[in-house]
């Protein structure tokens, strides 16, 4: 008992609470976007003919929503977390702290106000105009200073690794941001940027490319170095491996970008350099993985028993998957294939769904009673249903956008004897039709499966402190 | 210095960083600093949880 950590009422649990709770809530609202622009996709007629429910208009909404709501939501509420306990110490400062939650905020509901009525750069994922893009830098500075203020005046003498993750992943999305979205602006909602023709498509791509890698990838994993040994109850597989990872990460995603402009005008050796990055990339994708999945050996039973730790391995597994897929289709042959066709669509929403969206609520189910003063869940059935919801969602989905995309590939790319293409296009969009309402059915599953959570959440906030401990997991 | 020779230095650089990084994470030196460290995630709760007595780390 004798101990000099402080107790858990020095830490700064507010904003914390804060982006928890809005994660969970996001991620309704970003998710039902998916599934209402998949739905129009089956049924085109459900825009009825207004502009800013337009497919175009409202994916950007989706995919911003999933990322920077959703997505990055969840990372601050995780990485507030995650510094303050591994250096027992409390966050830099409180009202940076705040300052975050609700200009973040902002943030987002500027792009909800602004992308629907179609104000955007055009720029995939980087979509927001420039006075957002300025606001958003703020923010991030703000973020910056308190998360490595944190770091600075920590009472341990090792920065713990899931915290160098969320390091790189702070730094380096403020770079992308920074770079990507240099522009000139004409009037107040409207700009253009400073690169153009090839230079810019391979600017957005590294940008793009970085978002996944660095946000969607090294924060999501220092996610998982944190909650996956906590929830197993032991320590990392190997803290060697880890720091192998790390480096080995940071050091290739960043050349890996030019996989996305496969046989455009950019220079061939860039597109080679691009494809070769990201096929090497495998290793260190897969030595993280292996290193959350091995902290449970010896431990294996708790899977059967534990829903939250089904969570997090079930979402490494799905980053293994799409960390295998993904270099598979950089190599240009692969891509010559793969390219422009729900396939892509696939590979995304299984890294998406099954790796972002899953660890990220194993982590939430995990930290969110103990936000409360308690250790579980208001209920471990319901995180066991919304687990096979989740998880039936995200299979139903890629094995859609699979035979989908292979589909279309093949077809697009079919010529007859004389050279002339064997399929016009609307013969390959009437194939993909029926594939479109299996994804649009995986996605209700998902969403499902967070309206559970959010129930299962407000229950567990409402319950007294100390009463939700006891409790066996089913 | 003319850019392929640049770009051999560096590609040996970053060959020997490597190796380096390699090198330093797992002499044995190291391991008993890893150890605790990766069993940071749990120091900071012992005052409520006993079950890895012996390995208080503060």
């Amino acid at each position: 008992m004798t101990h000099t950590s402080p107790s858990h009422a020095d830490y700064n649990y507010t904003v914390i609470r804060q982006f928890a709770i809005t994660t969970v809530i996001w991620g309704i609202i970003g998710m039902t976007v998916g599934v209402f622009i998949a739905a129009q996709l089956y049924w085109p007629q459900l825009n009825f003919d207004t502009p800013w429910l337009t497919f175009s208009r409202l994916r950007p909404l989706h995919t911003n929503a999933v990322i920077f709501a959703f997505g990055t939501s969840a990372l601050f509420a995780t990485s507030y977390y995650v510094v303050q306990r591994t250096c027992q110490t409390r966050l830099f400062s409180d009202k940076l702290a705040s300052f975050t939650f609700w200009g973040w905020q902002a943030v987002i509901i500027s792009a909800v106000v602004t992308l629907p009525l179609g104000y955007t750069s055009s720029k995939e994922y980087a979509e927001l105009e420039w006075p957002i893009d300025i606001l958003i830098t703020i923010v991030w500075v703000a973020y910056a200073i308190n998360f490595f203020g944190t770091l600075f005046q920590r009472k341990t003498s090792h920065i713990y690794v899931a915290n160098w993750f969320y390091g790189s992943f702070i730094l380096v999305v403020a770079i992308l941001h920074l770079v990507n979205s240099a522009a000139i602006p004409v009037d107040w909602l409207k700009s253009y940027s400073v690169y153009s023709g090839a230079t810019d498509a391979m600017v957005q791509w590294w940008y793009g490319h970085n978002a996944v890698g660095f946000l969607l990838t090294a924060g999501f994993l220092g996610m998982m170095y944190y909650f996956v040994p906590k929830q197993a109850e032991r320590p990392v597989y190997s803290y060697r491996l880890s720091i192998v990872h790390f480096w080995a990460l940071i050091a290739l995603y960043i050349w890996a970008g030019p996989h996305h402009l496969h046989y455009t005008a950019l220079p061939d050796w860039t597109q080679t350099v691009g494809m070769v990055m990201s096929v090497i990339l495998f290793a260190p994708s897969w030595g993280g993985m292996i290193n959350g999945i091995m902290t449970l050996s010896g431990a294996w039973h708790k899977l059967r028993t534990d829903p939250i730790l089904r969570f997090l391995i079930v979402s490494l597994s799905f980053y293994g998957m799409s960390t295998f897929e993904g270099p598979m289709m950089a190599i240009k042959t692969v891509n010559a294939l793969s390219h422009y066709t729900d396939w892509t669509v696939g590979h995304v929403h299984s890294g998406a769904l099954g790796w972002v969206a899953m660890v990220s609520v194993g982590a939430l189910y995990h930290m969110i009673p103990r936000l409360y003063g308690n250790t579980q869940m208001y209920s471990t059935k319901l995180i066991n249903t919304h687990f096979w919801l989740a998880t039936i969602g995200t299979v139903l989905y890629i094995v859609a956008m699979w035979i989908s995309g292979v589909m279309q590939g093949l077809m697009w790319s079919a010529v007859n004897a004389d050279g002339t293409l064997t399929y016009s296009f609307v013969e390959s969009l009437q194939a993909s039709y029926p594939f479109y309402l299996m994804r649009t059915i995986g996605g209700v599953f998902f969403v499902a499966g967070m309206v559970i959570m959010l129930y299962n959440v407000i229950k567990t906030i409402q319950a007294p402190k100390g009463s939700l401990t006891e409790k066996q997991a089913l | 210095m003319d850019y392929a020779t640049f770009r051999g230095i560096s590609t040996v650089g970053m060959l020997i960083l490597f190796i380096g990084i390699y090198a330093w994470a797992y002499s044995s030196r190291r391991k008993k600093s890893f150890d605790e460290a990766a069993n940071l995630v749990f120091a900071d709760e012992q005052n409520h949880d006993n079950k890895i007595a012996g390995e208080e780390s503060k």
